[in-house]
């Protein structure tokens, strides 16, 4: 067993250090500018100013654009479920023609760069006559929300599908011999014990929704989401508050990460 | 829904059918048939996943032989667009170009993933998931967050810079470190770099610590059990790694933008973002698109293959997801 003093393994700790830094900085760094008292981004840091907090609440449309966010990530969390656990299940326990071209297609969207598939939906909406912007102000876009839902439940599907890989299916079985039909059987017996994993990939489609772009870029209508507003603002000038508006996003983000993965442990430690 | 007790067997759902009525209600049979059953519950994932996946794909791929007349789109089927797109040396350059900008993205997530992910699976002894899962974290953490850091880091009135003129280096600030190719490889490489060590953490951490106890026991160092040993296993997980990295930088339009000034006019994605976009040429974009789509597709097939030769017993992951869960 090599020691943990001897030169190579300390080297490989140390690189590893410096890769985790290097990971990490860029973050630190604009969580901590955000507190910068200056409207300037540069060195060096001032910190002490929750100002730029303030700014962010009073931005109307930067407030409007993360409310168009949340609405969006719950409408594909919702698309993606409806979709994705048939879908789990279909992969799981059904066989048809296609249905190895079936998984292959709909990991598709997680696998390609996100431009492709932006392009060929905005295509699509564009042939089929579907505005960009209809269904506002109730959602951001129907394109856009359908489209995320298109991208994301792969997430779903492949978290799900996976969970039913692991599920004892005498357990069903159990449950039909002591004369339940086959719906008492699906809520309280397969239901919740696929439940963690189900919960789990809906907040990982929550996360990734709120943080898309590429797909989004080209399928918003009049109504910015929250990346794409920071995106615009990036684009004329920076100031902190955009540095705010990061931390919150990052907070939220790793927040959902956290409760993510308490599920996955929870349902592994079950087993 | 029918009521509790109805016949729960038919002859061809494989359980005994004792019960069965002579004349079963279409409900009943539609509940026990399993052709029935299987058309009823894909109905749904089947019909969205063509409807907005393979639909869209192929009408990519078909608006790519439209012709564009006078600035409006025509379904006339015609070859111009790839005519334009191999005739000419810039969209082939463009495509060498972001390829060498991914490469060059590849190899530097490589270097930097593959001791994070030895020193995870080998060293750490103790919250071991927990340091992975800080590893992955800036993955969900958004992509917008990452390009902009660098963005206020490499300014003329950046941090670097600010910081290289506060300790006496360097008397004005430089200015070639924002809007270059090496800003955007350099950003790239740090949104990336978690893809990259995703799977190759994964294969490292399933290798029994059985097979490296054997090669030393037969005098093997550490040099050579790594390279005889673990390299070799590893080997799956660095072609997915390095797949990811590729692909995804490949086809990565946003930080070019922000961080790669006039160069990122060069990327490829950004021409198809600025001929969908401002150029307004949907077909030679869609053309574009569907050379990207196509290089993408060999790239994933031929890394599917390698996986699939070296890897031993774990199942073939597909993406990135997969990955993502505390192992």
């Amino acid at each position: 067993m090599p020691r943990r003093s001897d030169p190579l393994t300390a080297g490989l700790w140390i690189s590893a250090g410096a890769v985790f830094a290097f990971i990490y900085a860029p973050l630190a760094i604009v969580i901590l500018y955000s507190l910068h008292d200056s409207s300037i981004i540069a060195w060096p840091l001032k910190l002490g100013t929750l100002r730029w907090y303030g700014v962010l609440v009073h931005d109307t449309s930067m407030l409007a654009a993360g409310w168009a966010s949340v609405k969006l990530a719950v409408l594909a969390v919702i698309i993606a479920l409806a979709v994705g656990v048939p879908g789990a299940f279909v992969l799981d326990r059904y066989d048809f023609p296609g249905k190895g071209a079936f998984r292959r297609l709909v990991m598709l969207p997680l696998i390609l760069p996100g431009i492709i598939t932006g392009v060929a939906l905005l295509s699509f909406f564009s042939f089929v006559g579907l505005s960009l912007s209809s269904g506002f102000p109730l959602v951001p876009g129907w394109p856009v929300v359908l489209g995320h839902g298109a991208a994301l439940t792969s997430v779903i599907m492949t978290q799900v599908y996976a969970r039913l890989q692991r599920f004892d299916r005498a357990l069903e079985e159990a449950s039909g011999d002591l004369y339940a039909n086959e719906w008492q059987t699906f809520w309280r017996v397969t239901l919740p014990s696929i439940r963690p994993a189900v919960l789990g990939a809906a907040l990982l489609v929550f996360t990734l929704s709120l943080d898309e772009i590429a797909v989004t870029f080209f399928l918003i209508g009049r109504q910015n989401t929250l990346p794409l507003q920071l995106w615009g603002l990036l684009r004329r000038g920076i100031t902190p508050e955009v540095n705010a508006a990061a931390t919150v996003i990052f907070a939220v983000s790793l927040l959902t990460i956290v409760l993510w993965s308490r599920m996955i442990r929870d349902e592994k430690g079950r087993e | 829904m029918p009521a509790e007790g109805s016949p729960a067997g038919a002859p061809g759902d494989g359980t005994p059918a004792a019960g069965t009525p002579a004349r079963a209600t279409l409900v009943d049979r539609v509940r026990t048939n399993r052709r029935v059953k299987t058309l009823v519950a894909s109905a749904i994932p089947v019909t969205w996943v063509v409807v907005l996946l393979l639909v869209p794909y192929a009408l990519l791929l078909i608006q790519s032989f439209w012709r564009l007349r006078n600035g409006t789109l025509t379904h006339e089927l015609t070859t111009e667009n790839y005519r334009r797109l191999f005739g000419t040396s810039l969209y082939p350059a463009t495509i060498l170009y972001s390829a060498g900008v991914a490469l060059r993205v590849t190899v530097f997530s490589l270097l930097l993933a593959f001791p994070v992910a030895y020193v995870l699976a080998f060293k750490v002894r103790k919250h071991k998931t927990l340091l992975y899962m800080a590893v992955i974290i800036p993955l969900w953490v958004s992509y917008v967050v990452r390009a902009y850091a660098w963005k206020i880091i490499l300014g003329q009135q950046g941090i670097l810079n600010g910081l290289l003129m506060s300790m006496g280096i360097i008397r004005t600030p430089l200015t070639v470190l924002l809007y270059s190719t090496a800003a955007v490889v350099l950003a790239l490489t740090h949104i990336y770099t978690p893809f990259t060590l995703m799977p190759i953490y994964a294969v490292l951490d399933a290798i029994p610590p059985a097979l490296k106890e054997a090669s030393q026991d037969l005098y093997a160092n550490r040099w050579r059990t790594f390279i005889h040993v673990i390299l070799p296993l590893s080997l799956p997980g660095v072609v997915a790694g390095c797949t990811f990295a590729f692909v995804l930088s490949m086809g990565d339009f946003l930080a070019p933008q922000l961080l790669g000034g006039n160069d990122s006019a060069l990327m490829v994605s950004n021409l198809v973002w600025s001929l969908f976009g401002v150029a307004y040429n949907w077909p030679l974009g869609a053309a574009v698109s569907v050379v990207m789509l196509a290089l993408t597709l060999v790239l994933l097939w031929v890394a599917g293959r390698v996986e699939a030769r070296g890897s031993y017993g774990g199942e073939a992951r597909a993406s990135v997801t997969d990955y993502a869960a505390p192992v």
